[in-house]
């Protein structure tokens, strides 16, 4: 009960917050809505499945074309624009399975980035679909003849989308997938003795990981309203890394408070001008250092110490993936 | 049950078992001793499906086997307890024996597992909400076989399950794996232990460098001088015990 109110709360605060905030503020919060639906993407993939990726941007950057394509190009509504976006990017995720079934580690995460390069090198070079270098502008949202023109009207579908997914991982961490993606990180071997088949599992877990990504993708679009290739670079991938490592690896909340953290952040900053990257690379470090579960296992160092150590610290992790 | 004919595994261009043939016949245990790289856990990995043979066949129950993977191995009911336990960490003792059910649908049949694993390993019942990695050597082992028995095997491949257990441990595991084979459970167990491996066993099989080196009733293998001195560390006529060896010479 007590849960329930807490929860309940929460949301109002939520959905109430367009009156107390600036649109400026909102436009951030969307943006951090996008990193969290992301984050939680990766997150199914890396810090429970243990599959390392850092090119996750190409994900992004597939969702974010077809979410603007879709209802551009091929009057697709835009109700289902943003799903049928996730779906193709989960389809594309399937192209990472490939490697996946044979390498481990580092060599994965090198053909994830190898994966994440090749998608940044088509799209300026497809003219004819994407417009190339200029990149496109993307159609405004519309929705029962709502056009979802302002901060406020995209921060509900930000927010809907947001909870749906996190209801979604929430479940798909709790039921038999969740089982066998954390049983593939821990023990492959044993894993696959007690009859979890690799191949399909993993698949699971790459397509999963990529629908949720390109969800955020097409998210992007209609937050940004312009989207141009340069933006899904390695920066963009290691930003999502980032976020999925410092908030908590195979933790749901540590995907939202990483996203919204790191979202935040160099907003924070822009009062320290010239130390802003100093600043920022430095609150990383510290973040690492003084709280190696992630944000998140920070808070749970306090509040319930004795789960702690179900949360795979993300340097150990990170360690061990390179380590093979 | 088990059959495999000239079954033959490599490592890329390494052959590391030659033509292995051997048969389980339903109900019994088979011992497969060997020394440190004789292909023992090889052997086992084969059977299970982890790896596939480049000759030979395997069947079991009359079908064949040795191109399926490993889940559907596992569905048909081979259950490997891997060797070095290869528990998840950290997850709970319950969670454990759980994910070893994963192939398992009905959730009556389940309880029922769960409940038969914990009159079995009552200490596993005491630790069921604690983390796997945090349990001592001994009660991991059992965690590992628990959490085999929960896919209901009909073959059980258990690689080294003594491995680094102390002598007490060692003989209670044994007690319980004599209980298990007593309701049915038929056993493939590989071992460095031989002495108890073949106090269990029916058949034993002796692997030397990849190949079937001798191969018999147990009490055959324990009788044969080679055996006993090789594999149970009983010499005869040696100069250093008074009263000339025995037969009760420890391994």
């Amino acid at each position: 009960m007590r849960r329930f109110i807490l929860w309940s709360g929460a949301l109002c605060l939520l959905a109430l917050a367009p009156l107390f905030l600036r649109s400026y503020t909102l436009y951030i919060l969307n943006m951090a809505g996008v990193y969290l639906v992301a984050t939680l993407g990766l997150n199914l993939l890396t810090g429970y499945t243990g599959q390392l990726s850092i090119g996750h941007a190409g994900f992004l950057a597939i969702g974010a074309y077809a979410g603007a394509l879709l209802p551009a190009k091929l009057a697709v509504p835009f109700w289902l624009s943003i799903p049928l976006a996730g779906i193709i990017s989960g389809l594309a995720g399937f192209i990472l399975l490939i490697p996946a079934l044979r390498l481990t580690a580092i060599y994965l995460a090198i053909a994830t980035l190898g994966f994440g390069a090749a998608v940044a090198e088509i799209l300026p070079r497809w003219t004819a679909v994407t417009g190339g270098y200029q990149g496109m502008k993307v159609p405004k949202a519309a929705f029962l003849g709502l056009t979802l023109d302002s901060d406020v009207k995209l921060y509900y579908l930000a927010l809907i989308i947001v909870i749906l997914m996190i209801l979604l991982a929430r479940n798909i961490v709790g039921s038999k997938l969740g089982r066998a993606f954390v049983a593939i990180r821990d023990q492959e071997r044993a894993a696959q003795a007690l009859g979890i088949s690799l191949t399909k599992y993993k698949a699971s877990a790459f397509f999963i990981s990529a629908f949720y990504t390109g969800i955020a993708g097409a998210l992007y679009s209609f937050v940004v309203g312009y989207i141009s290739p340069g933006e899904f670079d390695l920066a963009k991938s290691l930003l999502i890394f980032m976020m999925m490592a410092l908030g908590g690896m195979g933790s749901i909340p540590g995907s939202v408070v990483g996203a919204v953290f790191l979202t935040f952040l160099p907003h924070w900053l822009s009062g320290f001008r010239g130390l802003q990257q100093f600043i920022y690379g430095a609150a990383l470090v510290l973040v690492v250092i003084f709280a190696p579960y992630g944000i998140w296992g920070f808070v749970r160092r306090w509040t319930m110490p004795d789960k702690l150590q179900r949360l795979p610290r993300p340097l150990r992790a990170v360690v061990e993936f390179v380590r093979g | 049950m088990l059959r495999l004919e000239g079954v033959s595994t490599y490592y890329g261009p390494i052959q590391a078992l030659k033509e292995i043939t051997l048969e389980v016949e339903e109900g019994a245990v088979v011992a497969v001793l060997g020394a440190n790289g004789a292909g023992k856990t090889t052997l086992m990995n084969t059977i299970s499906g982890l790896l596939h043979p480049r000759g030979g066949q395997i069947t079991f129950e009359g079908r064949r086997i040795d191109r399926l993977p490993t889940e559907r191995i596992v569905r048909l009911g081979i259950i490997q307890v891997p060797e070095g336990r290869q528990l998840f960490p950290d997850l709970t003792v319950a969670e454990n024996l759980r994910m070893g059910a994963f192939v398992q649908r009905d959730h009556r049949g389940i309880k029922e597992s769960l409940e038969r694993v914990f009159a079995h390993f009552p200490v596993l019942m005491d630790r069921r909400g604690q983390l796997a990695g945090t349990l001592s050597g001994g009660e991991q082992q059992m965690l590992a076989i628990a959490r085999a028995l929960m896919a209901r095997p009909r073959l059980l491949l258990l690689d080294e399950p003594s491995l680094g257990l102390s002598p007490i441990l060692v003989r209670e595991l044994f007690t319980i794996l004599r209980t298990l084979n007593g309701e049915g459970t038929t056993m493939v167990l590989a071992e460095q232990n031989s002495h108890m491996a073949l106090t269990i066993a029916r058949y034993g099989y002796i692997l030397e460098t990849g190949r079937i080196g001798l191969a018999g009733k147990s009490e055959e293998l324990r009788a044969n001088k080679k055996v006993k001195q090789l594999y149970l560390g009983i010499r005869e006529r040696s100069p250093m015990t008074p009263r000339g060896g025995g037969e009760s010479g420890g391994a």
